[in-house]
């Protein structure tokens, strides 16, 4: 190590006490210095460089959101008590006066009507937690659509995926904790799907709720998992995911100026530190706005749980959407024949639950998916290297429409989800609407993927016609022979470097391994690289740009003093100036 | 990396060199930085001054109108009475509370955005990344890291490895053991059977939820519908239980022209009484309340998935996932001509579960 074969001179150690600082601010800065180092962090972070685009704050306001949901969260404690013992309500709720309810619910009656700005505080908490969701899955597209998984960010991915899904355990336990009619039906619900895993899941649902639903235990232990458990992990991983950040250095567009090599952008101090700051009291008053004038989770409405109400056109916060849609797509019977069956057994048989197994599986799939993207794509591609330079998501058609198809079948399932409310404000039939979403989740898809793949193509077209020809101006000229057409812009070079550097590149055939042989794995993965790579626009190349300049000197001679100029760099060009 | 900025140029044409040879044109390097306004003209720049401490005073505003509606409206419990104003004043602080600490952050976020955007500067700075990790600095970690097995002497003692895999492998039991009493039954009664009994018994009256008197059939009229509970179930006191017992027990009473069941199965022929039909309110499906009753088409939805059962056909399902029709309860009545339960359900009641089998 290199402690151990370097060795300072006495006078070193003796720099650190000789410094005088000469200012008050100056003596504390070298204070701390002295005791915890401040200046490696300033020197590590103070300029470190930040790519700035818009896409890249989506992960900001998860953060922020995230932090503001803690703080809330922590001011919400101070007053809520997630007892299930049974009091009678006396707060200034008057509809409720006099009624049996549970002290969690009554603590929350309490928070909203006779704590100032409980209530605020309330939807504060419940608002930003669904920011933190929104923003996490955005900020998630933005990771995939881009290609910024790609190595050597695989495993903050990974991390990131676990975020999400943390997030929605943390939304759950804490809609659940009012224990009032709304949230325990969702309650109900988990305890019926528990129910249906075969084997252990009557048990799991014995050990959740402390024997037979609901029983009078499982709101505390929601609480300690979501006041504790969960935040407490969250926070682990975003520390790691932020440390992961600093190691990798963050992405950037594709753009003159920016390499593989190198980032581009602001530096932390001042401009990045200032904005980013900045942007965390924005998603903060944009959120106190929200929770100020729009109202979430009246839970005076509903009433202490009981197992036998429910309300109509109950919804479930947007994110737990889709898992409640697909239970709602599915249907329990084909006909005259029912989808779930006894296996015989010795002991009486044991029951599958294939309605509510059998949503659960493109759940999982598309979970599992999303976790092990990266390595798919890249066993798919063969592609080993390093990424700093992020996809235009039109440069990755297979990418894009493979991502477009999954937020297609996730949307169709968050939809029905809703199918209830549909059918009411549309004035639907509630049945068409399951029996065409039937139809629909299985060919929406589809049909998203062939769109996005076909769209992309074009987009990519359109960017070598803007490139080869320019711009159109929306001029149109008569030549002295009659003849019409319309002047055409030339791209800057800044813009042309940003259109025509990609990658494109062509399907690779099957590979023999080691002992020279071809497979059926390799013939597989052959078959999806065809399937990744087949349709393709090739980036513009020097010959085509050359030609089409030359092209565009001689018809295109209204375009003026830019193509003359780049008519002569072109000679100059050749030989070889640089 | 070529980074010669070419100025107006249109397109530069060099013989590659590197990755960028491989495009149709070289890298331009970074577009030349163009100065704000705020960059040239001072006027410009003292109005961005201003605009951004107009924003710092909007936040003071904001903070004194998050106190004037804490502090004027006060506890609104204590000084207004009627549920009305109550909820009024609510509405009002919550309004205030909001739209205050609202303005208070987004005149501070807005004004540092808006000072970082127009008077900090915005070069653009380009810095190299390092490489993840430098070969030297690798076969070093990879030495030390040799060295350090080495000093352990494990790969010469396997009985040592072996003994420390195994001890570390039960180690953790305890910690998942531990868990086992986080259902609080023990003995027989831990087993999927107690899912099997409901509370219903014969002779237990149905009564009506939550004020317990008892129903008599002239009670119901044709077409009319209502959920009752067994009439043991309030004489449990502990209220985990009580909870438990009626999510499994609360049952949908309706009564239909008796011409109007299209289908008895056999056996079930005197579990009805006079047209009226009991079922448990517990959806087959993952276990929501089957709250809506349509009288024209004796159909039951749920509201929570949508699985509809019909009251006339043994609540067979006519759709939505639901995997089985809802149990039905044998009802009768008793010598005061209440309506009494015949016996327990015949089924176990609500989702289904891996050990429910043939019921």
């Amino acid at each position: 190590m290199s402690a151990a074969d370097k060795n300072y001179t006495e006078a070193q150690y003796l720099e650190a006490d000789q410094y005088q600082p000469r200012t008050r601010t100056g003596r504390i800065a070298n204070y701390v210095d002295q005791r915890v180092g401040g200046t490696g962090i300033v020197r590590e972070f103070g300029r470190k460089v930040f790519p700035d685009h818009w896409s890249f704050m989506f992960g900001e306001v998860a953060l922020y959101s995230f932090i503001i949901v803690v703080l809330s969260g922590a001011f919400l404690t101070f007053w809520f008590d997630p007892s299930m013992a049974t009091t009678r309500y006396s707060g200034s709720y008057a509809p409720l006066q006099g009624v049996d309810m549970s002290t969690a619910y009554a603590t929350a009656l309490e928070l909203s009507f006779d704590v100032r700005g409980g209530l605020f505080m309330r939807q504060l908490h419940h608002w930003g937690a669904l920011l933190f969701i929104l923003a996490m899955s955005v900020h998630m597209l933005r990771v995939f659509f881009t290609g910024a998984f790609r190595k050597p960010r695989e495993l903050n991915w990974v991390v990131g995926c676990a975020l999400l899904i943390l997030g929605l355990g943390a939304g759950f336990t804490g809609y659940s904790l009012p224990d009032e009619v709304l949230s325990g039906n969702g309650l109900r619900i988990i305890d019926g799907m528990m129910k249906a895993i075969p084997v252990v899941g009557t048990y799991l649902s014995f050990f959740l709720f402390g024997g037979e639903f609901p029983g009078d235990e499982v709101i505390p232990r929601l609480y300690t998992l979501h006041i504790f458990i969960i935040p407490g992990m969250i926070l682990i991983l975003i520390a790691i995911h932020l440390f992961m950040v600093v190691v990798h250095k963050h992405t950037q567009y594709p753009g003159p100026g920016r390499t593989e090599r190198n980032v581009v952008g602001y530096p932390v101090g001042p401009v990045y530190a200032a904005k980013a700051g900045g942007f965390f009291f924005i998603v903060l008053g944009i959120l106190c706005l929200i929770s100020g004038t729009f109202q979430i989770n009246a839970l005076w409405n509903y009433g202490p749980y009981d197992p036998s109400p429910v309300q109509a056109g109950a919804q479930p916060d947007w994110y737990i959407g889709p898992f409640e849609g697909v239970l709602r797509l599915m249907p329990g019977w084909l006909g005259p024949i029912p989808l779930e069956f006894v296996i015989p057994t010795p002991w009486g048989g044991n029951s599958v639950a294939t309605p509510v197994l059998v949503p659960m599986i493109p759940i999982a799939v598309m979970f599992l998916g999303m976790f092990i993207w990266p390595w798919i794509e890249a066993w798919i591609t063969g592609d080993k290297k390093e990424h700093h330079l992020l996809d235009r998501p039109r440069n990755a058609p297979t990418r894009t429409a493979v991502g477009a198809a999954t937020v297609t079948f996730y949307c169709i399932m968050w939809g029905m989800g809703s199918n209830d409310l549909i059918a009411t404000h549309f004035q639907l039939s509630l049945n068409d609407i399951t029996y065409w979403s039937r139809v629909l989740i299985f060919v929406g898809p589809v049909i998203a993927y062939i769109l996005t793949k076909r769209i992309c193509l074009a987009l990519q077209r359109k960017d070598r016609e803007i490139a080869l020809h320019g711009h159109e101006a929306g001029i149109i000229e008569v030549s002295p022979d009659g003849g019409f057409h319309e002047r055409h812009k030339l791209p800057s070079e800044y813009e042309l470097w940003t259109l025509v550097s990609y990658e494109a590149p062509a399907p690779s055939g099957p590979r023999p391994n080691a002992k020279g042989k071809v497979t059926r794995v390799e013939k597989f993965r052959a078959a999806l690289n065809r399937m990744f790579f087949e349709d393709r626009v090739e980036p513009v190349s020097r010959q085509e740009y050359l030609e089409a300049l030359e092209h565009n000197g001689h018809h295109d001679g209204a375009t003026g003093l830019e193509a003359a100029q780049s008519q002569e760099q072109i000679t100059a060009g050749h030989s070889g100036r640089h | 990396m070529a980074e010669h900025g070419n100025g107006e140029s249109g397109a530069v044409v060099t013989a590659g060199e590197g990755e960028s040879g491989t495009y149709a044109i070289d890298s331009p390097g970074l577009p030349p930085h163009r100065p704000r306004l705020s960059d040239v003209d001072e006027k410009a720049a003292k109005r961005s001054e201003r605009q951004v401490a107009t924003l710092f005073i909007i936040s003071i505003i904001g903070t004194i109108v998050f106190m004037v509606g804490y502090f004027a409206i006060g506890r609104t419990s204590e000084e207004f009475g009627e549920y009305f104003d109550h909820m009024q004043w609510l509405r009002i602080q919550n309004t205030l509370l909001g739209v205050g600490s609202a303005f208070a952050m987004l005149g501070i976020g807005l004004g540092v955005v808006h000072w970082a955007k127009t008077l900090m500067p915005d070069h653009e700075i380009v810095e190299p990344r390092k490489p993840l990790r430098a070969e030297a600095e690798r076969a070093e970690a990879a030495q030390m890291m040799g060295e350090i097995v080495e000093e352990t002497q494990i790969k010469r003692r396997p009985l040592l490895r072996n003994t420390l895999i195994a001890a570390a492998l039960l180690a953790p039991l305890p910690a998942v053991v531990m868990f086992r009493d986080l259902d609080r039954a023990y003995g027989e009664e831990f087993s999927p059977e107690r899912m099997r009994h409901t509370i219903w018994d014969e002779g237990v009256r149905l009564v009506r939820d939550p004020t317990g008197t008892p129903i008599r059939a002239s009670d119901l009229t044709v077409g009319s519908a209502m959920h009752v509970i067994p009439e043991n179930l309030r004489e449990i006191s502990s209220h985990g239980e009580r909870l438990s017992e009626k999510a499994k027990a609360v049952v949908l009473l309706m009564r239909m022209n008796p011409e109007d069941f299209e289908h008895t199965s056999p056996g079930r022929e005197d579990w009805t009484y006079q047209g009226i039909i009991a079922c448990s309110k517990v959806c087959t499906h993952v276990g929501c309340p089957v709250a809506l009753y349509e009288r024209h088409t004796h159909h039951l939805l749920c509201p929570c998935h949508q699985s509809t059962f019909d009251a006339a056909q043994e609540f067979k399902v006519v759709f939505g996932p639901a995997g089985r029709p809802l149990p039905q309860l044998p009802i009768t009545v008793d010598d005061e001509g209440f309506l009494v339960a015949r016996s327990d359900f015949t089924e176990p009641v609500g989702p289904t579960y891996w050990e429910r089998g043939n019921a």
